[in-house]
């Protein structure tokens, strides 16, 4: 902020919804496209699409954060104490999709139990009463 | 001390620079807590969406968003995606509109700061008015709620031993990954029984059974949670519109700041439905 004109604001303002509106159109159509709706028998791996609506997404982020909150014209201080903590995001995502998929393997061990015998820590001789004899 | 702060910030002419001399981050008070007051709002946000990640990565299978919102308004079916990109891009066209709101703002120009706040408002309500709808759609048509889903998908290919009197007829066969809803009649849940096609339980007569119960649970409190921030932007910016026609922001002369600092909060409205777009309807 005052670093600009109005006039030239005004500009980009219009610029970046345009450029936000054709993403959106871009990522339904892709979505739509990917699953087959849009020609018939035609796929593209779930995997791609997602990849591409993420990065998508974070374009739109950035278009958001930057130009309509004017994070652009603020000073480098207040830019880092605002984005850097977002990036303990990055761990907390792994970790917890990870986990996400822990518990999957779980739930298929429970509905499956013959796939893999399951021992519990007394079982397998890892713990021990407290006068010392082995269980 | 008065003239340094006139040449440093042509914004804030008459507000005290948080009384120690400077602003810190060249940014008033208000601003920077708002600044803040966003980013933990985001961790919490991050959270209810991560949530959601882990327990869609835990279940074998995930209802399909192009099956589940496929309505539109005026008893239109099969209309994948249609009605959340109408409430997109009315989320965004409000998130324009504020923009106008602060950059009127910043040339003290008051009857605009009023017109495209008026904008952004009708904005938010048609947004909320739009997820009534979907709300209502999804909980009395279709008898969704935080403990049952009625969407799933198949996990093998079959057919159908029995109709619905609709769509689904005796003997419709369906492909593994086919999406289907169970329909509730006169306060009665009626899954389908079908035929088992393919795999080791090939030849076995099989009800469809109720899609991840998560589903309901993380669809209406993480979009509700998001709906309740829209509702309590649009109520600020009723207030905040109604001040500055008032002219009680002209007096501060300081660029219409509160209206600024609203916008951000707005934008981050705007800015979190893009990721719940991103999880609920598009992957």
């Amino acid at each position: 902020m005052g670093h600009l004109s109005y006039e030239s604001s005004k500009k980009i303002a219009t610029k970046t919804i345009s450029i936000l509106a054709f993403i959106t159109i871009f990522e339904v159509l892709f979505a739509l496209l990917g699953k087959g709706y849009l020609i018939e028998g035609f796929h593209i791996s779930g995997w791609i699409t997602g990849f591409m609506m993420v990065v998508l997404s974070l374009v739109k982020a950035y278009l958001i954060v930057y130009e309509f909150m004017h994070m652009k014209y603020e000073v480098p201080g207040l830019v880092k104490t605002v984005l850097l903590p977002t990036l303990l995001l990055v761990w907390a995502i792994i970790a917890f999709l990870a986990e996400g998929k822990t518990w999957f393997n779980y739930r298929e061990r429970v509905k499956n139990p013959t796939v893999e015998e399951v021992k519990t820590p007394v079982q397998q001789g890892l713990i021990y009463q407290s006068l010392g004899q082995k269980l | 001390m008065e003239s340094d702060t006139i040449t440093k910030h042509p914004h804030t002419k008459t507000a005290p620079s948080w009384n120690g001399g400077s602003e810190p981050f060249k940014a008033s008070y208000g601003k920077l807590m708002m600044w803040y007051f966003l980013l933990s709002d985001a961790f919490t946000f991050s959270g209810f969406l991560i949530a959601y990640g882990a327990l869609r990565f835990s279940m074998p299978s995930w209802p399909v968003p192009d099956f589940v919102f496929s309505t539109f308004p005026g008893g239109f079916h099969h209309k994948p995606l249609l009605f959340v990109t109408l409430m997109t891009f009315i989320l965004l066209a409000s998130s324009f509109t504020m923009v106008r709101a602060v950059q009127e703002g910043h040339r003290e120009n008051r009857m605009g700061v009023v017109k495209w706040m008026i904008w952004t408002i009708i904005g938010g309500a048609a947004f909320l008015g739009c997820q009534a709808w979907e709300w209502n759609t999804l909980m009395g048509k279709e008898h969704m709620t935080i403990r049952v889903n009625p969407f799933g998908k198949h996990m093998v290919a079959g057919t159908y031993v029995e109709g619905d009197g609709h769509e689904i007829k005796e003997g419709t066969s369906f492909k593994a990954g086919a999406s289907y809803m169970i329909h509730k009649h006169d306060g009665e849940w009626k899954p389908l029984k079908f035929k088992v096609d393919e795999g080791p339980e090939a030849g076995k007569v099989k009800e469809q059974s109720f899609g991840p119960k998560a589903f309901g649970a993380l669809f209406f409190f993480i979009t509700g949670f998001h709906g309740f921030h829209v509702l309590t932007g649009v109520i600020f910016l009723l207030i905040i519109c109604v001040n500055s026609f008032t002219g009680l922001y002209s007096a501060r002369k300081n660029g219409y700041e509160m209206v600024e600092k609203i916008g951000l909060y707005w934008h981050f409205v705007d800015l979190v439905w893009v990721f719940v777009f991103l999880l609920f309807y598009l992957l």
